[in-house]
Order: structure tokens, then sequence, then C-alpha cells
């Protein structure tokens, strides 16, 4: 694993949140302590955490858990890795604050959906996390993005190469006006992967589940494909590259029920491999895919009213048990 | 007045004293009374006569149709001076064309026949090597305004390429002039620096609109696969606009082939035998400026080749234009895939 950033390089941070675990804790014992702000736990495997995980039996314990300001807990994340560590992050596009004050982490190997209202900065948190803010006018981002504990908007950090380890997928299926073979293809050759192009392109067509209905025509225009097709295209675009992480920007909210459902599907193959974080108005989405779910709103702070994070936890226990009455009323559907 | 809502959904058009009654009215009050209030209203609008013209839009429609009429006439005087233009030059140069008028040489002062082939090779000397120079320049200059610059940079540009683009060609065969020919000689090189600068602004500019209908989602496709901007730009942008960019080219070397100024400058009227040599001494001869020699000439025929040779200028830029358009038409029906 990458080295963690010294505690003195986050100035602004508050001493609770620089308090990273290095060593293996006892999950029971994170869960106990709800009186501290954020739980963390980290590294190698823990036995009790895993049986939480895997047997979801500790319902009279959630149950039990003391009402805190807390925003994160949740079985599923025991022993596993943080990939990215989002610390007090606020992002501002001039004057208006979109998002403010999200601390959350996100784990390896599991879906995280981000839910809530338009406008309360889904997609701005979204695209924060492979810089792809950065070309808009006026963006301005405050606290950090760890990942792997390497803060990814330091300077000397260069975009290409953090774009080139989480990659993303948007809103529109947007492939290139290419063949379907040059869509996959066009990344592994701009990035020196040519060798074994063909199988790397078979591949990845496979793994976005597209290649039996593409592969008779590898060489026709990929604007040609239906909606469902085009974006699934963009996912083996994406994972043609092996990336680390997988962003969705609302993968699915352009295409159709049917196509839904097989992307839907395509994230569950998907998460063995690649850690995925995708961002969906859908709650039903969410709580289909989703191992883990955040649930953001809109907020007032200093600059206006400014997305929040509200509450992070396990997909079960976001739309049964919420903490935090403002995530019941939304799962419930009683705003947004 | 939101309690209201329903009931004063239908109350548009209606006067301001029953919008104020309505108001004091209370809610149970008002969805009573809905049914005299539109009792009222057909008084102020016949609800259910004939739904044909009457009044003020009767006038309103004499208006549109006057309106409409005149915009017609402009747009039927637009095409009709075109056709008057290109009837008149064909009228007039059909005593001279023949195909011996494109391929042959001048003819000395006086006598008939000949052609004007040096013009034609010249011209398309001049103008090839200014497109040369001119269009890496423009492409990377829009590339410049589209891809990299920050916003100021690119307002500040685009401004400097309109100047340029409005900027008197006369003016820059005089600076053409003595940048490159005082203490040198006349050159068809010169020639083609100067329509150079005529081209760049036109080719930037339409090359930069173009670039700008490339979908940003494209962009954004290729940025987020970890690929640098410039292959991005390579290997997305430039591709999706090629046809654009030929096509916005196209225009600014049809536009740059009838400059007359510049050459006046550049190329000596009495340049005028067969060479694709563009630093010969004499520069270029060339279609413009054998135009406006001929024209001044005291030489019966020379009229006549005027206008033959201004007929086959037109015939170029006509053929041009009408060459992009159908190229462009193909190119963005989909027949850009590989």
């Amino acid at each position: 694993m990458s080295p963690i950033d010294p505690p003195d390089a986050a100035p602004g941070a508050p001493d609770a949140e620089l308090d990273v675990p290095t060593a293996p804790r006892e999950a029971r014992h994170s869960r106990a302590s709800a009186a501290r702000r954020r739980v963390r736990i980290q590294a190698a495997p823990l036995p009790n955490g895993a049986t939480q995980a895997a047997g979801n039996g500790s319902d009279s314990e959630v149950a039990s858990r003391a009402p805190a300001s807390g925003t994160q807990r949740g079985g599923r994340t025991a022993g596993r890795e943080a990939i990215f560590d989002m610390q007090n992050l606020s992002v501002s596009y001039g004057e208006r604050v979109a998002i403010a004050g999200v601390t959350m982490q996100i784990h390896r190997n599991l879906i995280t959906a981000v839910i809530g209202p338009s406008g309360c900065g889904k997609t701005t948190f979204l695209r924060s996390l492979n810089r792809m803010n950065d070309s808009v006018p006026g963006f301005r981002i405050d606290g950090r993005i760890l990942y792997h504990g390497h803060d990814i908007y330091a300077s000397g950090v260069d975009r290409v190469e953090v774009r080139r380890r989480i990659g993303m997928v948007f809103q529109r299926p947007n492939p290139f006006p290419k063949s379907i073979y040059d869509n996959v293809a066009w990344a592994p050759r701009n990035l020196r992967l040519k060798a074994g192009l063909d199988e790397r392109v078979e591949r990845a067509l496979r793994g976005a589940a597209l290649w039996e209905e593409v592969k008779d025509r590898l060489n026709q225009s990929a604007l040609g494909l239906s909606g469902g097709q085009q974006q699934r295209l963009c996912i083996a675009r994406a994972i043609a590259i092996e990336p680390d992480v997988l962003l969705l920007d609302e993968p699915a909210s352009a295409i159709d029920p049917v196509a839904t459902a097989a992307i839907e599907e395509l994230m569950q193959r998907l998460k063995s491999r690649y850690t995925i974080v995708i961002v969906t108005h859908n709650m039903q989405q969410a709580a289909r895919v989703a191992d883990r779910t955040a649930f953001f709103s809109l907020d007032e702070s200093d600059g206006g009213p400014a997305g929040t994070l509200v509450e992070l936890d396990d997909t079960e226990v976001m739309f049964t048990r919420p903490q935090d009455r403002r995530t019941s009323d939304y799962v419930s559907g009683r705003f947004g | 007045m939101s309690d209201l809502a329903g009931p004063s959904r239908g109350l548009a058009g209606r006067s301001q004293e029953q919008m104020t009654d309505l108001a004091g009215l209370s809610p149970e009050h008002a969805s009573g009374e809905v049914g005299s209030l539109s009792a009222s209203a057909s008084e102020l609008h016949d609800q259910v006569g004939p739904l044909t013209p009457s009044g003020h839009l009767r006038r309103r429609q004499l208006i549109s149709r006057l309106v409409e009429a005149s915009q017609t006439t402009a747009a039927l005087l637009a095409v009709a001076l075109l056709g008057i233009v290109v009837y008149s030059v064909a009228s007039r140069a059909a005593s001279v064309l023949s195909f011996d008028f494109l391929t042959k040489d001048l003819a000395p002062s006086g006598a008939p026949g000949g052609g004007i082939a040096p013009a034609i090779i010249g011209t398309a000397v001049i103008v090839a090597l200014a497109t040369v120079i001119a269009m890496p320049v423009g492409i990377l200059v829009a590339l410049y305004l589209t891809e990299f610059a920050g916003a100021r940079a690119a307002s500040a540009i685009r401004l400097a390429l309109d100047l340029l683009n409005g900027m008197p060609t006369i003016l820059i065969g005089l600076f053409i002039f003595g940048l490159l020919i005082v203490g040198h000689h006349q050159s068809g090189f010169a020639g083609s620096v100067a329509l150079a600068i005529v081209i760049l602004p036109l080719v930037a500019r339409a090359t930069q609109e173009v670039l700008l209908l490339v979908p940003p989602s494209l962009r954004e496709a290729a940025d987020a696969l970890g690929v640098s901007h410039w292959r991005t730009v390579r290997g997305v942008v430039l591709p999706a606009a090629r046809g654009g960019i030929l096509t916005a080219t196209m225009l600014a070397v049809a536009r740059a082939a009838g400059e007359t100024a510049p050459l006046l400058f550049t190329c000596s009227i009495f340049a005028n035998s067969v060479s694709v040599n563009p630093f010969g001494q004499l520069g270029l001869p060339n279609i413009p400026v054998y135009i406006f020699t001929a024209s001044e000439a005291a030489d019966p025929y020379g009229f006549a080749r005027a206008w033959g040779a201004a007929f086959v200028l037109l015939a170029f830029i006509l053929l041009a234009n009408l060459g992009v358009r159908a190229f462009a038409n193909r190119s963005s029906s989909g027949g850009r895939s590989p």
C-alpha cells in the first residue's frame, strides 16, 4: 500500500481527522465509540468485522447505536482498504459553493452510491475524484482527497495520471465517432499498451458484456449502436486501460430499463476487480446495486446553500434504519 | 392569492378590478363564484363565436403579411444579384472562351487570340503557397483558442483575428511591399505571403467555430481516459472536425484567389510568361492582375480577354464553394466513421 501523507501536510484539517489508524483496530470497539466523530477502519482483515459484514446479524447492535453526529458507519467496510479518503472537502465555482465539508471514505471493491436531490453536488463530488472539474472556470477545492494516501490535488500531481487510474463513465453515452474497435483501442494505443491490443479490446468488451453483440461488427461505427450498447461500450473503453477505480455519473439515466438492468448486472460483476463509485438520482438503483450509500443534501453554509454529506452507511441500513431524519425523509420519498 | 390557484387559472386577460375583487374573497367563496366569473369573461371575449380573425387580429395579420412580403423580396433580390453578375460576366466572356483560352500563352497587345494559361498557373501557385503558409498557422491558432487559451487570452486573440480580417487588403499589400519587396524584387512568394495574411484570420475563425461544435462530451470522454490533452485533440477533436476545417480552408482559399490589391504590389503587370517559380524576378502572372491590366489597356481585344479571365475566376470560386458545400453535406451525414 502507498505511504500515507504526513499529517502536517493538512494544516486546515481538525486533529481527529489526522488520527489515521495504522494498526488493525477492533470493529466492535470502533462501533461502540460512537462519540468519536468518524470511525475509521483500515488495513488488514479483522475477524470480528468480517463476521459482521458477512453475517449482517448485528441488527440489535446497529439499532442500539447512539444517534451521533457522525455520518459514516457500516459493517461492509470492515477489513477493506479505504481507497479514497476525503477530508473536509469543499468545492466551489467562483462565489458559489457546490459542496462543503465532506469527510468520507470509499472502500476497495465495493460499490458506493451517491444519492441526493438535484443540485446537491453529487456530480461535482464525483468529478472532483479524478480532477475532471479542473477545467471548469472558477473551480476551487479546499480540504483534501487522499487516494491511496496521496493527495490528488497536491502540486506535482499530474491530472492525466490521476485519470489514468480513476476512470469515468458519463451520464450520456459518449462514444467517439470511430469504429467500435477503435473506441476501445484508442486509449490503450495512446498509453503505449499496444502489445496484445486485440486481446485487450476483446477482454474489455467481454468485461462490459458487449462482446457477443458486437464481435462481428467491430469495424462499424460505434454511433450505430443502441443507447444501452453505447453506454456499455463506454464502460468497455474505460476498463480497457485497467484503471483502479470506476466513477459512474448517472450511467443509466439516458437509457431504457432493460439496458439499465444490463448495466447494473455488469456493475456487480465489475466490483470484484474495480472499486466503483456511482452517482444516481434513482434511489431504487442505489438500493439494488450499491454496497454503501452516501446521502448528500443541500445545506446552508457561509456561501449560501451547499451540498453536504448527511450520512454514509451500508445500503440496507441507509434504506431501512437511517440515522438522520433527512435521510429517512429522502429515501421514503417525503422530499426530493 | 396562492389559495386561488385553482379558479384563477382561467383569469388571464381579465381586468384588474376583477382580480382585486377576487383577491378579497375567501377561498371557499371564490370557488363558489367560479361559474359567474366565467360568465362575465365571456362578455369581454366571445368564446363561442366563429373562429375567424376579427378586429385587432386582422390588422396584425395584414402587417405580418407585409413584412413577410418585403423579406421575401429582399431575399429574391440577393439571389437575383448573383444571377445578374454571373450572367453579365458569362455573356461578355462568351466571345473569347474556348479551350485555347485556358491553355494558350498571353497574346501580345493588339493581337487577337491567345489565352491566359500563365495567369491561371500563376494564381494556382500563389494561392497554393499562401494556403500552405496560412492553413497550419490558422488551425494552430484555432486549437489554441478552443483547447488551451484562458478566457481572457482567447477573447483578445479573437478580437485581433477579427481586426486582421477586416483590414483592407490594399494595406496588407502595401505592408508586404515594404517588408519583402523594397530593396529586393517583386515575387510570387511575396504575393503568397500577402494572401496568407488574408487567409489566416478566415481559416482561424472558421476552424475555431468548427472546433466549438465538437461536443464537449467527446473531449471529456477522452480526457477521462488518462490521455494527455494534445493526444485528445489529435485523436478525437481534430478528426471529428476534419470536414469542417477543410470546408473553412476551401472557402478562405476561394476568397483569396480573387484578391487583387495585394498582388498589384507584389507581382508585376509585366510578368506574362508561364512560370511556377514563386521567387522569379517579376513575380507570377495571375488572374486578378491580368483582369486589371487587360481592362485598362488600350487594346480592343484586351477588354474581351479581361471578361474571359473574370469568368474563369468566377467559375473557379463558384465551383469551389459548391464543391465544399457538397463535401460538407456528405461528411456531416455520417460518412465520417472509419
